[in-house]
């Protein structure tokens, strides 16, 4: 055990001999896929719960696909599926951008984790209570500082635990990246696996990481919970 | 107690007498390495080394199970009984000896790097600079290619399996990758999608590190097994089996 730690300890936190992995390589593609699908996904939960069928359609078929398929299928067409394609190797920009498989993991992992966060958030867009919008009109709100200044707030602070599990989820799942050959923490596992063969350490190295991470995570959003959540604690006054 | 202490007892008692007659044997394989293992399109597991196992099999009269195993899970799976013997185109490495036993050789193939035809690529530093050379990760090819080339201005990109090796070769992903020579043909360049790619130089040579061929692999305590099989092995190539199975896949030697 402490032979494997001491040999393999900088493969599995940042560097395996020339290029990120491990650790730190599972940490970026988490961060960079949670941002963007963040990002993106607050104006896709404002065209969710739209009235309009032609700006609700597409972002309920858009969440329903990619819900709907496994992450690793997923992973699969972006990685291997896109690149064949004459249009992508054609030109030069997409050549380049889905030649690395970094950035096909990212892509893949950004658009799933967005697609959930879209129907988090949009759930949390629907339960706004009544009263609140009711209030935004009374102020002669237009629906766009309406929704700006109330609405949005409002369903990110009661979306927060359950984006939090989402988060924690989008960290398990990036254990698929070796797959697009991203040396994740479970592909630098697999490396001591399989040049030592001692299972048992080599994974639970690998297990005691993604802990440390979702404690990590866990503890990340309770301290936002209790800051933008306060409201919701019994008043002691 | 005493009816759970004899149970036990005789638990214990109908293993060890399975384990010595060794009436049925247990083969891990992981089948995505045509022409030595893959699965046909029933589902039917075939190739060299499945027809070599079978007649093993059938010399010590004892009924072969496959059970289907990833690569690089072969020898944890193989110490934790979920199988009896390796039989995957294993090479035999002193690594891999220090954990399992390993039978008499099977077959021997060599090492080479496929690239595109005409690239002018070969298996140097200076001729792959800057190039990218996927190898499977856990196998010697990928040993071989980080001890070379890697940390040296090669890019050596390790991947899941074999398929998306040659899948990146295709696409364009790859500058070259290491194979085992009779796989690459067989499986790769002779088909459509490979018949833009040839060998690049000649065989890669480091015993230390490639091996000498592939065997049997073997807990090192079921010595009893690893006699079996080397007789089994040894009549193969007196009776002619063994050359009349190698002639169905290979236009050459194997063995030697």
């Amino acid at each position: 055990m402490i032979e494997i730690v001491q040999e393999y300890w900088q493969a599995y936190l940042w560097n395996d001999g020339g290029q990120l992995s491990g650790l730190a390589m599972t940490l970026w593609l988490l961060v960079i896929s949670v941002a963007i699908g963040f990002v993106m996904s607050v104006p896709l939960a404002v065209a969710r719960v739209s009235k309009n069928p032609w700006v609700r359609g597409p972002v309920w078929f858009y969440t329903y696909v990619f819900r709907g398929t496994p992450l690793y299928i997923q992973l699969l067409l972006f990685y291997t599926g896109v690149y064949s394609l004459s249009v992508v190797q054609s030109s030069d920009l997409l050549n380049t951008f889905f030649r690395e498989g970094f950035n096909c993991a990212a892509l893949a992992f950004a658009l799933n984790t967005c697609a959930y966060t879209t129907e988090i958030f949009a759930g949390a867009i629907r339960s706004t209570p009544h009263g609140e919008i009711e209030a935004a009109r009374a102020y002669g709100m237009s629906t766009f500082t309406m929704y700006r200044r109330v609405i949005i707030p409002s369903m990110l602070r009661r979306a927060l635990p359950f984006y939090g599990n989402e988060v924690i989820l989008m960290l398990h799942a990036t254990t698929v990246a070796f797959t697009a050959t991203v040396p994740d923490i479970l592909k630098v596992a697999r490396d001591v696996n399989s040049a030592t063969y001692a299972s048992f350490e080599a994974f639970g190295i690998a297990a005691a990481l993604y802990a440390v991470i979702a404690f990590f995570l866990v503890w990340l959003f309770r301290r936002c919970e209790m800051h933008w959540l306060a409201f919701l604690k019994p008043q002691s006054h | 107690m005493k009816k759970l202490v004899i149970s036990v007892a005789l638990a214990l008692a109908s293993t060890g007498v399975m384990a010595k007659e060794w009436n049925v044997v247990r083969f891990g394989v992981d089948a995505n390495y045509a022409p030595f293992e893959s699965k046909a399109a029933d589902g039917k597991l075939v190739g060299f080394d499945i027809d070599l196992g079978n007649a093993i099999c059938e010399k010590i009269k004892a009924k072969c199970v496959w059970v289907e195993n990833d690569f690089d899970g072969m020898i944890p799976a193989l110490k934790a009984k979920k199988f009896d013997a390796i039989l995957s185109s294993l090479s035999v490495t002193d690594k891999r000896k220090e954990q399992i036993a390993f039978s008499d050789k099977l077959f021997n193939t060599p090492v080479r790097l496929v690239a595109r035809k005409g690239s002018s690529l070969q298996p140097t530093v200076e001729s792959l600079k800057g190039k990218r050379i996927g190898v499977q990760q856990g196998t010697v090819m990928e040993s071989f290619a980080k001890a070379h080339w890697g940390g040296k201005g090669v890019t050596v990109v390790p991947y899941q399996n074999n398929d998306l090796v040659l899948a990146d070769l295709v696409s364009g992903r790859l500058d070259g990758s290491v194979q085992e020579v009779v796989l690459a043909d067989t499986a790769f360049l002779k088909t459509a999608q490979g018949r833009n790619f040839g060998f690049a130089g000649g065989n890669l040579n480091d015993v230390k590190i490639l091996g000498v061929g592939t065997a049997v692999g073997l807990r090192k305590e079921d010595n009893d097994l690893r006699l079996l099989i080397n007789k089994a092995i040894a009549d193969m190539h007196k009776d002619g089996t063994y050359q009349r199975l190698s002639k169905k896949y290979f236009s050459f030697d194997i063995y030697h």
